[in-house]
This record gives C-alpha cells, structure tokens and sequence, in this order.
C-alpha cells in the first residue's frame, strides 16, 4: 500500500517504513542509542529528500526514545540527576559544534572531515568494544567473576571538585568531567549530524562505570529531551518535517522499542556489550566501503533553495 | 480515456475555426488532456496527453521535407548542485561541482522521431532541442569550460534514472497526416507547481510554429491542507508532531505493559 507524503513530495509504501523503523526501534530501546545513523541513509536510499528524511528522523527518535525511557523508568533504571547533567553539558557542546560546523563549512573541507571522523569513531570505539567485550565473555565462561564496576575504586578524575551524588547510578564522582563529557558528546554529534547516543553508552559503561540498564535508561531519556527541541525546531526553522511520514515511522518504532527494551532486559551486560560493538563496527564498515571503494556513479546532485 | 476522445474532437473543431486565421503556411493547435493534475493520498503519478493538429494553407505547396513536432514538457525550475567524487588517497570524496541555476526539475522531450535523424547534433543545438539542449544556454556551446559537458550528461543520467527527465523517440504519434498525439508520464516524484508545454512544428530544421500552453499539479485536500498547516503555523506545526511523537511513545507502554 501506498502513501503519498505531503512534504517530501512522494508517495511511499507503508509496509516498509513500518517495518524499517520497528526494526531500528528496537535495537534504540535495546542499546538506549536514538537510531539516526541507521535510518536516516535509508530514508535518504528510498528517495527521500534529505533535508526532510533528517528533520522527520527527530520525530521518530524522540517516539522511540520516549517508550524505552518510560519502560526504564518503570523498572527503576533511569538516572533523572544524571540525565539532566547530560542535557546540560550536551547543550553547549552542540552550541559550539553548529559553530564548529559553519566554520568548517567555510574552509571547504567539510567532506573529508566528516568521512575520517566517522570512519574513526565508529571503528576505535567498536574496536576497543568489541575486543573488552569478548574478553569478558571469556572469562565468564571460565567462571571468573566480572563487574565492570568495582565498589570503592574510581579513577583519579571523578574525584575533582563539586563531586555529586547519582544514587540510581551508584555514582559519586564529580560532576566536571560528566558535563565535560557531555559536551564533547553534543560537539560531535552537532558536527556529524548525529544524535550521538552510540558515543555516550560506552562512556557511561566505562568511563564512568554506570550500570548497563541504566546507561540505556538515561541516555534514552537525555535522547528523548533533545530530539523532542529538534523537532520542534526543525519544523519552525526549514519546515522540513513530514507529519504523515513521521506517524508511519513513530507507530513502526515505538513498537520495535518496547520490544528492544524488553529484549534488552535479559541481555547479559557483557553481551550487550559485544552486540553493540558489533553494530557499530557494521556500521563503521559500512561507511569504509562507501569511501573506499570506487563509486559505480561518481556523480551527485543535491537540490537546493527549493521552497523547503 | 473517453476525456481524451472529447478532448480530440475539440481540438479537431477549434482547428478548424482558428486555421484559416493564422498567418504562416502551416500552422498549429494544440490541447492538453488536463490543465491540473491534482495529487491525492493514493496518489502515484499522471498521464497527460498533447494532442495537435497541423493546419495547411490550402494555397502553399507541401514541402518536400515531412513535418516533424517536438514537444517539450518544462516542470518547476531549481536550483541544483552537480558533484562528481574523485580519489584522495584512499578515499572517494566530493572535489569538483557544477551548479545549474536554474535547471528543470522534471524535463520530458518527444519527438516524432529520432533527434539524430532531424537534423545534426549543431542543428539540434542552434534550436535547442533535446534534454542536453535544453540545460546549455544558447551560445555556450564554444564554453572554454571543458568539465561542463561531464557534469551535464551526468545530471541528465541520474535525473532519468529517476524519470524525472525523459526523451521519448517517436513519442509522438500521427493518428492522420494532420493529427497526432503525444502521451507525457509523469512520475509521482515530479514536484508540485507549473509545468510549460510547447509544442513545435519543424520541417526539416526549419521551425514553422510553436505553440505554448501549461499545466499545473497541485495538492489537494489532507495534504494541501498539511502542506498549508507546516508552512504557515510551522511552530506550531513543530509541537503536534512532537506531541504526537511523546503520545505514541506513551501509549505504547500502556498497550506492551505486562504487569
């Protein structure tokens, strides 16, 4: 069955946006990361003008988000001291990243910046991930005990000054370097045009040592504000969000979420480390071809100043 | 189909009413099946039909060359970005652009046969006729711009993948050596506003009449309505699709809970 999509302009087939975005639902509500990286190219591959599949995006990741943060608050894994540190400090980081943006933008090597940042990212976190993750499992099988977090043990620089608090997390560390985090996180992702919740987990699970369900219940919930703004600001600023094309994606994703969050519930945290890893380093290997590897149409165009 | 048929025999009757009148030896009248394509929910492209009648003087000897018509359909004009990748070390990256400023979004060219049976490809150029034509400005042919041709053919490959640019070889059709017809499809991806129609008559390369007319499409109902709604009260526009994203995410949790 088709639809036609009142500001993208096109008509598109139900079924398929409904089953994409359960499926990126559910790995959102699974690893508490929003899922714009993986759905955005496909929107973007089903014709979809890119201005309109980026602002219609925020909608589906604030739905997803929203389910999966409730769910994890219900379970009492959600960190709301946490999640408010994280919106504020990603706040600023993105201030700065949109400037960071324009200028890079204007010395003409946006391109290749994006590329190898990606490239990077998704590889050494994936990498480094995937290489703990799977020596955890070993040692599991080998009936060694394994906590990522040890009671009484933290790292020199959660011990600087204005330490708070965060009972939900099991965290007493000092909140400079977790706003410091934060922005970082907002940078970046402001720069990449990504929500960033694929950076954020892994800092939480091993920077600061935060348990695993409520890593995913927090960073959902730091997702479900921002994306929730970016919407509303998408839709004032460039008029590109598809209200048609946002409910198809918000019905198939919250569904996929609740699933995700439930399917999350009884992953083993090593485990869950090692999918996420898996998933970043597909997603990683994905962006290599693509830069890599000769373009059977070399060719691009981009349709610009349209009433959008 | 049977709008096609009334359509035909108006054609045919204003051709007759309206020949006599014209002041070159043949001349031409044209109609179009619809002026509005009006898009929908189910909505999944259109078919419009040229349809056109070549007048004789009955005094003029024929000439010896036979008549050929173009048509050309012209959607909306945009803006558009042109980028070729190319390697830089190991990676394929965005390097040169070309920028056409105002090329067509959608472009469909039939002719009665082919362009390279007409006339040459210089003919072709001093009429600017054909897809390639079309995208050049007249005179830009001797361009010391020697990438411009590469970006041009390109943009003209990608856009008719998409069927948004079409040249149609004997896609014009005599039904009798006065009459003939021509059949535009329109895919669903061609975007809202005013599409130009001309239709020309050539004999040989010789242009002998040229007629303009156009048509619109335009959105109707729900998605007018949607269209209108995000662009005037975008702020508010904004905060329903965000409310309804928060209302779905609850209301999942209602439906999924198990305790």
């Amino acid at each position: 069955m088709q639809i036609y999509l009142p500001i993208a302009e096109m008509p598109i087939s139900v079924m398929l946006i409904l089953a994409m975005s359960a499926a990126v639902g559910f790995i959102s509500g699974m690893f508490g990361i929003g899922g714009g990286f993986l759905m955005t190219p496909l929107l973007i591959f089903l014709g979809i003008p890119p201005a309109v599949a980026v602002a219609t995006e925020t909608a589906q990741i604030a739905a997803s988000s929203m389910t999966g943060a409730l769910t994890y608050w219900r379970r009492r894994q959600l960190d709301f001291k946490l999640g408010g540190f994280l919106v504020a400090g990603g706040l600023a980081g993105t201030a700065l990243g949109v400037l960071a943006f324009n200028a890079i933008r204007r010395a003409g090597q946006l391109e290749a910046v994006i590329t190898i940042s990606f490239l990077s990212l998704f590889m050494v976190i994936g990498g480094l991930m995937l290489f703990e993750s799977l020596r955890s499992v070993m040692m599991a099988r080998a009936g060694k005990p394994v906590r990522l977090q040890r009671a009484g043990q933290h790292p020199a620089w959660l011990k600087l000054p204005w330490r708070v608090r965060f009972h939900r997390s099991r965290l007493y560390a000092s909140a400079i370097p977790i706003l410091g985090f934060a922005a970082i996180v907002g940078f970046i992702g402001a720069v990449l045009g990504i929500g960033g919740g694929f950076i954020m987990v892994p800092a939480l699970l091993y920077l600061f040592r935060v348990p695993t369900q409520v890593v995913v219940g927090t960073s959902l919930f730091q997702i479900l504000i921002t994306m929730t703004a970016a919407t509303i600001f998408h839709a004032a600023s460039n008029q590109s969000v598809d209200i048609v094309l946002a409910v198809l994606l918000i019905v198939g994703g919250v569904v996929g979420a609740q699933f995700g969050a439930r399917a999350g519930r009884n992953l083993k945290g090593e485990m869950f480390r090692v999918l996420l890893a898996l998933l970043l380093l597909g997603v990683g290997l994905r962006f290599a071809t693509e830069a890599v590897v000769k373009p059977e149409e070399p060719f691009s165009i981009t349709i610009q100043g349209t009433r959008l | 189909m049977i709008g096609r048929r009334v359509i035909a025999a108006l054609a045919l009757a204003a051709a007759l009413v309206c020949g006599g009148a014209a002041a070159q030896a043949q001349s031409l009248v044209t109609s179009l099946s619809t002026h509005r394509v009006l898009i929908g929910s189910n909505y999944t492209g259109a078919q419009i039909a040229v349809f056109g009648s070549v007048e004789r003087e009955g005094r003029t000897v024929a000439r010896p060359d036979p008549n050929d018509v173009v048509v050309t359909v012209t959607g909306p004009r945009r803006h558009i970005l042109v980028r070729e990748k190319e390697r830089q070390g190991p990676l394929w990256l965005n390097s040169e652009q070309r920028r056409y400023g105002d090329a067509p979004s959608f472009m469909a060219v039939l002719t009665t046969r082919p362009l390279a049976e007409m006339g040459t490809e210089e003919d072709a150029r001093r009429l600017q006729i054909g897809l390639k034509n079309k995208l050049t400005p007249a005179g830009a042919a001797q361009s010391f711009d020697t990438g411009e041709a590469r970006f041009t053919e390109a943009l003209i490959r990608i856009k008719s993948n998409d069927g948004l640019y079409q040249e149609i070889e004997r896609g014009v059709t005599f039904l009798t050596p006065s009459m003939f017809r021509a059949a535009v499809s329109l895919p669903a991806t061609a975007p809202t506003g005013n599409y130009d129609v001309s239709v020309e008559l050539y004999a040989g390369t010789v242009l002998l009449s040229r007629q303009q007319t156009s048509f619109e499409v335009v959105q109707i109902g729900f998605e007018q309505q949607v269209a209108g709604f995000a662009r005037g009260w975008s702020l508010t526009y904004g905060m329903a699709t965000a409310l309804a994203a928060l209302f779905f995410g609850w209301l999942a949790t209602v439906i999924f809970r198990r305790d």
